[in-house]
């Protein structure tokens, strides 16, 4: 059956509430199981031997006593993975452990399964490896530079004509915008350039990867995972190791926190091949420095701005360089940066080009918006100098350029209805842009942009013979899903919200759903919770026709329960969803609805954020005083879990803007991978982060919602930066804008 | 890996002299558990003095306080006369870690981890806190500033103890006074760090000790700081020679918690800003 996706304006009885989620108590009790909460009998513990050097050519790799000592059950380096030479999967088993060349500080050259901790800790003592250390390069621009070192040695740069004849580490430059920005400069009264860099985050989430393996000979497997896309695991896992699709069952553990950079495998492929060696289960944990070394932080930035306007405020070019390191393995980051860059605006004249870039360090993996807040960071700035030269207000700048309905976006498409201008209304008019500042203190705002998706999705629903309903999902929670999923299926049916327990079901149990990413959660699984709705309703109101014994077009649906309608029916007395679900032995077995569904049209999202910073002038400390976020939702489902999106972004953004930063010595080795000296906020670091939530429906969607996980994230650096430049007195133009940065930008500022 | 939890500190000290292998007083446990954790330290033997009476003591004698090897810093923080005589040290203690730490970390464990960025030894070092060392067979008494010689290592002799720290007594007006810089509110290790304790007489500062933090491989006594406040009302003028003083005293490294210049300008700044707490606390005007 096909469904309209159009939004229709229904009037909601449940869907806007505030309820509780689902999965709470079990989450506060300790009950909730994670990925590393699973056990099997006879498991195997499994640990990694990683690379000490940046860089470096494995000479020797020596396994052989450590395979000898008892209670080791198997050993696994790269010549014991298929050989995936040439193909599409290679990268991300070479990540997953290194071939004849470590690429990374931490990269996996060997890992060994042993019955115990203590022995797989000798085991990797006994592995011998002999390193040829190589020339690194760890910063983007350097790596730029024609006489870096070169990452991998066969990256030719796409994307330029004519096509390089050398290696580069640059292996990819993308161009995007309109117009023509040379005479869009010539146009304006002010033209400000600035460069900007800012330094590699970590998602920070707080559960390391963790995962459950068991594979056996006759090549059946199960894997107990902690991951954003159980199916998207299944899919890569079997593909690295040769195995069917069908006879690998995933299943997605609760998860502490993923934001990005659980959408990637890491150990599970390693587990799985050390689980098929020694034929036991294999439990597989990180420790926090391998997350910090070895799975998927986001990337450093560096680039150049460059923004003309009219006295009037009219922006007449906006151009954008920006550079991005995807570690050492190629991403679309710098692409995605560019083409975020100045969505934002209206612009007649924009070109952004986005380079991505070889470095060693860990493979870059998506973080929240991946991409988008660096790029905002750098116009987000721009545009306040440019307010500022002009003397305009940075908000009625912003909202005099800002994009529309029928815009043509700097990154190709046309905009349909969207939020950036009414959130930057909302901002002009919200109490805390007139809150009086103290000695010491700025206020700085910024907006931004996420494109969001929708992908695959399938849900179903079944009713259970007591009338209550089983909603099982794919799209695996990580934000409070089954919470939102709930109001829409007991919207739908018409029962309430208790009388629905979500489930997110196994790879074996449902057809595929993509990764939660891309804010796509609430849009695409909510769609298919919706039409599987539907179809169990229709099949309902069948029922109570065939019990009644009339034509299914005189049954209606209303409040939870078949109607019969006409003159004729009027002695009929409603059927109710439980009336319903107690005879369906008797009326043709089980309902159930489906969906399956590829969710197109997930609309795009705009945020604004203002912030107050105080900032110490002799010591360069600062205090986040205030902090508002503006957002459109499309539609809020449930509206505490809407607002927790928009502050987890702001807190995380807040993290990255003031202290987060990979720190690399010129070893090219990681210093810093722990919590004590990568610094993500503490709960007294932050004041209440307000949020106003604002709906303009997106049109492509039964109820209007568009995705809300990300965009939260994409305005902090830049409205931190402009506050603290507003309060300091000084432009800050790297990010993180951690004390020794902002004192040194204080006291160059005073001696010039 | 043994175990041992003794009653009395010499038995302790005998224990861990006679050890071949590696030997390791446990007191509240919050550094050495977390090196044994991560692989860093890997002891034959664990000697918890934790049982010992006399560790676990805070008592106020003629001389001064007296405050057991084994003592938390949630114990320090419930003591409201100790608090009232030495407020410096004792929030110098308590700004160690979190609510779970503070139930069980130490003053002396946080002096024997011998890190240069321990925050209650600048404190105890600026109060003129002495260390009661016991050892198998004998006992004497330092000054804090000379247990630790450098990042990791202290001047204890093997088999030796610390089972007390000793706050010289209070008299007159007087006030110290401990602040760091974290980059984060809390849950941090201090990118520099100053203590001050002072005692006033007519309004003017008779004695004070001025003592840095991270600033070089041990905490810095600062004589010439103190030299500058001493006879002064902590007037713009002194104040800004024993910030000079403090920035001419450091010798500090450049690591991922700060830069050389960084840490030498913060650490006048928090000097003169802990010298009017102190200055304050005495009653000072
Ligand atoms: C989460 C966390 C946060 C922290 N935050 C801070 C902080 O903000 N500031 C800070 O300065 N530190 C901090 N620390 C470090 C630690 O908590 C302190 O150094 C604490 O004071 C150590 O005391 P303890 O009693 O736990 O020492 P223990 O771990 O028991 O001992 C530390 C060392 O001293 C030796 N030792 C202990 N007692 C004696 C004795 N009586 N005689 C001789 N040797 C002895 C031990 O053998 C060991 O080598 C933190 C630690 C953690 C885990």
């Amino acid at each position: 059956m096909t469904h309209d996706q159009s939004f229709t304006n229904q009037k909601f009885k449940l869907v806007g509430s505030r309820v509780n989620r689902p999965d709470g108590v079990d989450k506060v009790t300790g009950r909730a199981k994670y990925g590393a909460d699973a056990a099997a009998p006879g498991q195997l513990v499994a640990l990694f031997l990683r690379s000490p050097h940046a860089h470096a050519k494995i000479k020797k790799l020596d396994t052989s006593r450590a395979e000898k000592l008892a209670g080791v059950k198997a050993v696994i380096t790269s010549a014991d993975l298929p050989d995936h030479t040439n193909g599409a999967q290679l990268d991300v088993l070479e990540n997953c452990m290194a071939r004849d060349r470590v690429l990374y500080d931490g990269h996996a050259v060997a890992a060994v399964a042993a019955i115990d901790r203590e022995t797989a800790k000798k085991a990797l003592k006994l592995i011998k490896v002999s390193y040829e250390k190589l020339p690194h390069v760890t910063d983007v621009d350097e790596a730029m530079k024609s006489d870096a070192p070169l990452v991998r040695e066969n990256i030719f740069t796409r994307g330029v004509d004519p096509k390089p004849t050398k290696p580069s580490n640059i292996c990819k430059v993308s161009t995007f915008g309109h117009g023509d920005i040379e005479a869009g400069f010539n146009e304006a009264d002010v033209i400000i350039e600035k460069s900007f860099k800012t330094e590699q985050t970590h998602q920070g989430y707080i559960e390391p990867h963790a995962c459950l393996a068991s594979v056996g000979p006759d090549g059946n497997g199960e894997l107990w995972v902690t991951t954003q896309g159980h199916y998207t695991y299944r899919t890569v896992c079997s593909a690295l190791l040769g195995m069917d699709m069908a006879k690998l069952k995933v299943t997605s553990s609760e998860i502490g926190g993923g934001f990005g950079g659980k959408t990637h495998v890491w150990i599970e492929p390693i587990a799985l091949a050390l689980s098929r060696k020694a034929n036991r289960p294999v439990k597989a944990v990180m420790t926090r420095d391998e997350v910090f070394k070895a799975s998927g932080p986001t990337c450093s930035t560096s680039m150049d701005i460059k923004i003309g306007a009219k006295k009037d405020g009219t922006i007449t070019a906006g151009s954008a360089h920006i550079r991005y390191q995807d570690g050492a393995f190629r991403g679309q980051w710098g692409q995605l940066g560019a083409m975020t860059a100045f969505a934002c605006y209206d612009l007649k004249n924009v070109q952004s080009v986005g380079y991505d870039v070889l470095v060693n360090r860990p493979k870059v993996a998506a973080y929240r918006a991946p991409s988008a807040p660096m790029a905002a960071f750098g116009v987000e700035s721009t545009v306040d100098l440019v307010a500022k030269a002009i003397g305009m207000d940075p908000v009625a700048l912003r909202i005099k350029n800002a994009a529309k309905e029928g815009t043509r976006a700097s990154y190709g498409p046309t905009y349909g209805p969207i939020g950036i201008g009414p959130t930057l209304e909302a901002a002009k008019n919200h109490p805390h842009m007139r809150a009086k500042l103290k000695k010491n203190q700025g206020r700085g705002m910024a907006c931004g942009f996420w494109f969001n998706f929708g992908g695959q999705t399938c849900s179903d629903i079944n009713i259970s013979a007591d009338g209550t309903v089983n909603l099982t999902l794919g799209t695996v929670d990580v934000g409070g899903s089954r919470a939102s999923m709930s109001l829409i299926c007991a919207e739908e049916l018409g029962i309430p919200y208790d009388q629905v327990k979500a489930n997110i079901a196994d790879t074996s149990s449902l057809g595929h759903n993509d990764t939660t990413e891309g804010s796509r959660g609430t849009f695409s699984s909510g769609m298919a919770t919706i039409f599987a709705a539907r179809e169990a309703i229709e099949e309902m109101k069948e029922r109570a026709a065939q019990t009644w014994d009339i034509p299914v077009e005189e049954v209606e649906w209303v409040e939870g329960e078949a109607r019969a309608v006409g003159k004729k029916n009027d002695n009929l007395p409603p059927l109710t969803l439980k009336e319903i679900a107690g005879r369906a032995a008797a009326t043709g077995g089980p309902i159930a609805g489906h969906n399956e569904v590829v969710a197109d049209g997930a609309g795009v999202s705009f945020a604004s954020h203002i912030c107050d910073v105080e900032v110490d002038p002799e010591t360069g400390g600062t205090k986040i005083i205030r902090y508002t976020v503006i957002q459109d939702a499309g539609k809020a489902i449930n509206p505490d879990y809407v607002e927790g999106q928009f502050q987890g972004g702001a807190a995380q953004g807040i993290g990255w803007a003031l202290n987060e930063e990979y720190i690399y010595g010129d070893d090219g080795r990681l210093q810093n991978a722990g919590f004590l000296d990568y610094r993500i906020p503490v709960c007294s670091d932050l004041p209440f982060i307000d949020t106003e939530i604002l709906e303009i429906p997106n049109p492509n969607h039964p109820y209007g919602i568009r995705g809300v996980g990300e965009t939260s994230i994409v305005p902090p650096l830049a409205a931190i930066g402009n506050a603290v430049s507003n309060a300091a007195g000084v432009r800050m133009t790297h990010v993180p804008m951690s004390p020794p940065r902002i004192l040194k930008a204080i006291e160059e500022a005073a001696e010039a | 890996m043994r175990y041992e939890a003794p009653t009395t500190t010499k038995e302790a000290a005998s224990l861990i002299a006679g050890e071949k292998g590696e030997a390791f007083v446990l007191a509240g446990g919050t550094d050495l558990l977390v090196r044994m954790k991560t692989g860093l330290s890997d002891p034959d033997l664990v000697v918890d003095i934790k049982h010992i009476p006399a560790m676990q003591d805070i008592k106020t004698t003629d001389s001064g306080t007296k405050i057991g090897g084994a003592v938390s810093g949630s114990r320090l923080n419930s003591n409201k006369k100790l608090k009232k005589a030495w407020p410096g040290v004792v929030e110098a203690t308590n700004l160690i870690g979190s609510d779970q730490i503070q139930g069980r970390a130490t003053m002396v464990g946080n002096l024997c981890n011998a890190s240069p960025a321990a925050d209650s030894v600048p404190a105890m070092i600026a109060a003129g806190a002495k260390a009661v060392v016991v050892g198998p067979t004998k006992r004497r008494t330092v000054p804090v500033e000379k247990i630790a010689t450098g990042p990791g290592r202290t001047s204890l002799a093997k088999g030796e103890i610390i089972e007390s720290i000793n706050l010289p007594k209070r008299t007159g007006k007087s006030g110290d006074a401990y602040l760091r810089f974290i980059p984060r509110t809390e849950m941090d290790i201090a990118v520099v760090s100053a203590g001050v304790n002072l005692t006033l007489e007519k309004g003017l500062v008779k004695t004070a000790r001025v003592c840095l933090g991270a600033v070089g491989p041990t905490a810095v006594l600062v004589q010439k700081a103190a030299k500058a406040i001493i006879g002064s009302k902590l007037d713009e003028e002194s104040l800004k020679k024993m910030a000079d003083a403090c920035s001419a005293a450091c010798n500090p490294i450049s690591d991922k918690r700060g830069t050389v210049e960084y840490r030498t300008k913060v650490a006048g700044v928090l000097a003169k800003r802990a010298a009017k707490i102190a200055f304050e606390r005495a009653g000072g005007k």
